[in-house]
Formats: structure tokens, C-alpha cells, sequence
């Protein structure tokens, strides 16, 4: 099979940037705080590593209020997903093709 | 250049990921077993000490017959075997996530709550609401399908062999109303031994 290399997107040969993907994947909204718990990085890098994805248009921010604090949650945009599958499947090749 | 085993650890993570930040697995096998307990006690003191033996749906239609005498001893039994339980499991899965280094009240455990509480507070209400109409024969079906149905939904938040208890708990409901002079049998099953059954199951394999 002929799988190349460059189909893989930049944007995530990061873990944590991985990572990101991966939870909005599977959920319609996450916070600031609920990333920051489950990938277990500080508030700056979990920050620089979103506005990466968000420059990409992979993944959106919808700001609101809860108990009139300011909540930042953030969704995963059409375009994200689609990225973000085609990265699963790119990996699914490679490992398949060099069994 | 990346090898092999870099691409195969990105798709561990991404899977670990994908699972951990929408479900919640702490969820206690030894709660269930310790409610399973509560329930087949209270079964126990509603029958031989309350004399609660529902044999039809309606319990006094007529002023000439008594009403059930054990009714608030009933009612405060079912809330305190409730309580208990809920106390157990949250106390149980809370130490659990701390075992895991990870927080038990997150997203997820939140989602799950919000969408059980609607079908437990709408069971709830229907109960009372049996109570007052003195259909007191409808209490054990309802309390047993209502619970069925809020496990299934849990389900979807937690280890999917928790749906199966839910299917079974709904089908125990049923003919608990079909059959409703074995309603407390029924009920003692669902709520006593099945939770003690499927407790053990859960913590061999997913807490061992």
C-alpha cells in the first residue's frame, strides 16, 4: 500500500494538540478548565495550543456567562473534524501498511 | 522521522482520550453490592415488620376498609434505602476517581447526572403521586422501571454492561405489574440481588 507521510497535518505531530482533538471529538463542548484537567498541562500551554487550532479554524470558541463568571468553552468545527479523521486514517494506513 | 510505535502510542492516546473524557469510569462495583444489601434489608423490614404485601394495584378504594397502616413507615423506609445507596455509591466512586488521580465531579459526570435526575425525579414524583392516589400496588413497578430506565441512560456515560442491568431491571418493572402479587419478590430481585450480581461483576473487571 502506498501511504504517504504528508497526508499527516502538522497541527498534530503535537501530543497535546492530539490530544485536544481527540476529547472535542467526542464531546459537543468542553471548557477551559475540564482541557486543562485532562491533559494535565499549565494554563498558558493548554492557551498557545488552542489559539494554534482556533488560527486553523479546527476548532471554535463560544464565551459565555456561568454564575456570572466568564466561561471560555470550546467546540470542534467542521473542518476540524474532518482533519482530524483524515489524521486517524492516515495513522490506521501507515500501521497497517508496515505490518 | 517518526517510527512505527509512535504512530501506534498516537492512537492509544487519541483512544484513551476519546474514552476518558467522555466517560466516567469510577463508578463503584462494591456500591452496588452494598445497595444490593440495603435493598433485600428493606425488602425484608417492609414485608415482616410493615406487612407490605402489594396483591393489587389498588390498596383501599373503599372507606369501610383500613388503609394501610404502615404507609409512612413505608415511605421513609423507601427514602432511607434510597439515601443510603446514593450516599454509598457517591462516597465509593469519589475515592475511586481519586485512586485514578482524576476529579469525579467533571464534565462528564455532570452530563450523566443532569439526564438520570430527570427520569429518577419524574419516577419520584409518579410515586408520590400512586401514594396519594392509594394505588399503592403500582409503587415497586414504578420505582423499578424508573430506576431500569435511568440506568440504561447512565449507560451511555459509564461501562456499556451497565445498560444490560437497566434492559433487566425495565423487564423485572413490567412484570412486577403483570404479576403484581410477586411484586416485592420482583422488587427484591431487581433492586437486592441483581445489584449484588452485577456489584461483584463490575469490580472483578474493571477495579481488580
Amino acid at each position: 500500500m502506498n501511504v504517504s507521510f504528508n497526508d499527516l497535518h502538522k497541527a498534530f505531530e503535537n501530543r497535546i494538540r492530539l490530544g485536544i482533538m481527540s476529547a472535542l471529538a467526542v464531546n459537543d463542548s468542553l471548557d477551559f478548565s475540564a482541557l486543562k484537567e485532562l491533559l494535565d498541562v499549565t494554563d498558558g500551554n493548554l492557551a498557545t495550543h488552542i489559539k494554534t487550532l482556533e488560527k486553523l479554524d479546527f476548532v471554535g470558541v463560544k464565551k459565555s456567562f456561568v454564575d456570572r463568571k466568564p466561561n471560555t468553552s470550546y467546540f470542534i468545527t467542521g473542518e476540524g473534524k474532518k482533519a482530524f479523521e483524515n489524521h486517524l486514517k492516515v495513522l490506521e494506513q501507515i500501521i497497517n501498511a508496515q505490518k | 522521522m517518526k517510527k512505527e510505535q509512535d504512530y501506534l502510542n498516537d492512537l492509544t492516546e487519541i483512544r484513551s482520550m476519546m474514552e476518558r473524557s467522555s466517560k466516567f469510569l469510577s463508578l463503584s462495583g462494591w456500591a452496588g453490592v452494598l445497595a444490593g444489601i440495603y435493598a433485600i434489608a428493606g425488602a425484608w423490614v417492609a414485608r415482616s415488620i410493615l406487612h407490605f404485601d402489594p396483591d393489587s394495584i389498588l390498596y383501599y378504594y373503599q372507606e369501610s376498609s383500613a388503609p394501610f397502616e404502615g404507609l409512612s413507615g413505608l415511605v421513609f423506609l423507601g427514602l432511607g434505602v434510597l439515601m443510603l445507596s446514593l450516599g454509598t455509591a457517591v462516597i465509593l466512586s469519589v475515592g475511586n476517581a481519586r485512586k485514578k488521580g482524576e476529579k469525579a465531579w467533571n464534565t462528564t459526570s455532570k452530563r450523566m447526572m443532569s439526564d438520570v435526575a430527570i427520569i429518577l425525579i419524574t419516577g419520584g414524583m409518579l410515586s408520590f403521586i400512586f401514594i396519594f392516589k392509594s394505588m399503592l400496588g403500582l409503587l415497586l413497578p414504578t420505582t423499578l422501571i424508573f430506576y431500569g430506565l435511568a440506568i440504561y441512560m447512565a449507560g451511555n456515560y459509564t461501562f456499556k454492561d451497565v445498560k444490560v442491568l437497566g434492559l433487566i431491571e425495565i423487564t423485572l418493572g413490567l412484570l412486577s405489574i403483570l404479576f403484581i402479587q410477586y411484586s416485592l419478590a420482583l422488587w427484591t430481585v431487581g433492586f437486592g440481588a441483581l445489584h449484588i450480581v452485577y456489584g461483584s461483576f463490575i469490580y472483578a473487571k474493571y477495579e481488580r
